[in-house]
């Protein structure tokens, strides 16, 4: 552990984190302002079916698995990447804390035997996701740079905080440094990239569905 | 130097051989060094005159003096005083004013090259004159001092990182020994105050070896702080069941959970307090009930609050974010004024087209 590192974690911990708590809050602020004035065109079709019962009935049928559209493999390791990466950011202790300093709330952690290796197998289903990427020429004629990039900003926080958590490869406040800078790149670029998906991944699904209750395709 | 071994100035303090040679193989074990290597302490010791030192304190609350003059006889901490011919100490010396100048300057010039220097507390390089002893700057006497030493001791947190002195705004631009003292070797022992035993084993090293122990980059001993408390630390197996005390007297806290909630500094903190403890080994602050502060760390009275859970960020987040959503929000707006624009544009550049338009264009068209 060199003084550049200690010095590295003040600045991840207090400039770096305000940069990247603001630019965060602004681009999510101004994304969702954006997207939501681009507006929709007043629909002249009456809904087919109650308020709201369309756009409801996309969100749960799209987040199911379909034999058509999607291989089980990336279906399972997709889902199992995600919930991984829920629980492991809101389930572990340090995690917990950060979001009652900064939001208020608190509830109890898991043990964190069980966040670390939920933390093992989200890299691995991120491991799986990449390879089914790349290998299959579908998927992979269908990606562009920022795909990869998406991947590796979600992976590197992950991978940072495991290797932290068991003081490897690099001495603790090194990469514990390294796990907050690359949380703090990812809030940067989230609202940016399609990562913005977590907040719009649902609405939209739902406007989708609503928008398919006017149109008469079987919904 | 004067001729008395280091030995027979502990024996003449009162210490028994057969504690003698205990202490020597703690020094040993706290060291790391392989079995028998207390023997080989204890035989350079017996043979080693003790050294002159001369310990220099500057912008320091003397609490690193204080926590080694506390330690009673006869534990590992108490031998510093007789390992060493201690031949200046504003502190603790009985000459005061001019004659302990006089004293410190014949005991420098006697055993020039030779004698070990210890500083306690930073130096104010932005301004000379906030700290000064019979009116030589702090900074002239350091390099004074060391320009004759044959080892320099950064001792305690002031004197390793800038301490307490250099916690922001850093009036007076409070500075490590380090950035003064550049051609000697010097060891950095952190802490505030550090374990006395360190500095004893430290000491012990130096006599014992002729040079001073493996150190890490910021210049500490890697014997002590190799290792985090948190790596340590008899809490640890309920960090990692996940049980943490929320207060100080909830019922977490009656049952020893971790502190790491209350705002224990121990995963940041490099230190051998866990294991060495203190008071002679009687305890040591995680073990009373409170979180460690990460004391030896550089710029932990900066650290974001004593009470804050380690790792999180600094500062209050609400304005941070209050203020980026506003921006967002003024941004937002623009970029959506100006998307309607180019949208409304757009629609009055639209021109119709019909059928007739159509087949003119396919009539044209050879
Ligand atoms: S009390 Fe502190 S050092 Fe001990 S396990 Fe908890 S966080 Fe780590």
């Amino acid at each position: 552990m060199s003084a550049a590192s200690i010095a590295f974690l003040a600045w991840v911990r207090g400039p770096g984190f305000h940069i990247a708590l603001g630019l965060f809050c602004l681009g999510l602020v101004w994304r969702l302002i954006e997207i939501y004035a681009l507006g929709r065109d007043r629909p002249l079709a009456p809904l087919r079916r109650r308020s709201g019962a369309s756009g409801w009935w996309t969100i749960l049928r799209r987040s199911r698995p379909s034999a058509e559209h999607e291989s089980m493999v990336s279906y399972l390791a997709g889902y199992t990447f995600h919930i991984g990466l829920i629980v492991t950011f809101f389930f572990f202790t340090p995690h917990i804390e950060l979001l009652r300093r900064a939001v208020g709330l608190s509830w109890p952690s898991l043990p964190t035997a069980l966040v670390d290796g939920l933390a093992v197998v989200t890299l691995l289903a991120l491991g799986v996701m990449l390879a089914s990427r790349l290998l299959d020429p579908v998927k992979r004629f269908l990606s562009v740079a920022e795909d990869y990039v998406a991947w590796g900003l979600t992976l590197a926080p992950v991978l940072t905080g495991y290797l932290c958590f068991h003081h490897l490869l690099l001495p603790y406040t090194t990469m514990l440094a390294l796990h907050l800078a690359s949380v703090e790149v990812l809030m940067v670029l989230m609202p940016f990239t399609k990562l913005i998906h977590f907040v719009t991944l649902f609405p939209s699904r739902w406007m989708n569905g609503e928008h398919f209750g006017r149109t008469g395709v079987a919904a | 130097m004067e001729k008395v071994t280091v030995y027979a100035a502990m024996r003449a303090g009162g210490m028994s051989r057969r504690a003698f040679l205990q202490a020597c193989g703690a020094i040993a074990a706290s060291l790391a060094l392989p079995p028998g290597s207390g023997r080989a302490i204890a035989r350079a010791l017996e043979r080693t005159p003790r050294p002159s030192v001369i310990w220099l304190s500057f912008q320091e609350c003397t609490g690193c003096t204080e926590s080694l003059t506390r330690a009673h006889a006869p534990t590992v901490e108490s031998l510093l005083f007789d390992m060493v011919s201690l031949d200046y100490h504003h502190t603790l010396q009985a000459a005061a004013g001019g004659a302990a100048e006089e004293a410190r300057r014949e005991a420098m010039a006697a055993n020039h090259g030779r004698y070990l220097l210890i500083a306690d507390g930073s130096l104010p390089v932005g301004h000379p004159a906030y700290s000064t002893i019979g009116g030589v700057s702090n900074l002239a006497m350091l390099q004074e001092a060391a320009a004759g030493a044959a080892a320099v001791i950064a001792m305690g947190s002031c004197a390793a990182f800038g301490g307490l002195p250099g916690a922001t705004p850093n009036p007076t631009g409070a500075a490590p020994v380090s950035e003064v003292v550049r051609d000697r070797p010097l060891v950095t022992i952190p802490g505030c105050p550090p374990i006395p035993a360190v500095i004893v084993a430290t000491l012990a090293h130096y006599l014992t070896f002729g040079r001073l122990p493996a150190l890490d980059p910021l210049g500490r001993p890697k014997a002590f702080y190799g290792e985090t408390i948190h790596d340590r630390c008899y809490r640890r197996p309920f960090y990692d069941r996940g049980l943490f005390a929320d207060t100080f007297d909830d019922e977490g806290a009656r049952k020893g959970w971790c502190l790491y909630k209350l705002g224990c500094k121990g995963p940041t903190t490099y230190n051998a307090c866990a294991t060495t403890k203190w008071n002679g080994g009687t305890s040591f602050p995680i073990q009373s009930g409170h979180g460690c502060l990460g004391c030896s760390q550089p710029d932990f009275w900066d650290g974001g609050g004593f009470y804050r859970a380690d790792a999180l960020p600094f500062g209050p987040l609400t304005p941070t974010a209050t203020i980026a959503a506003a921006a967002g929000v003024a941004v937002g707006g623009a970029v959506a004024a100006a998307n309607r624009r180019k949208r409304a544009k757009a629609r009055a550049a639209h021109r119709p087209i019909t059928v007739d338009d159509l087949e003119k264009g396919q009539e044209e068209t050879p």
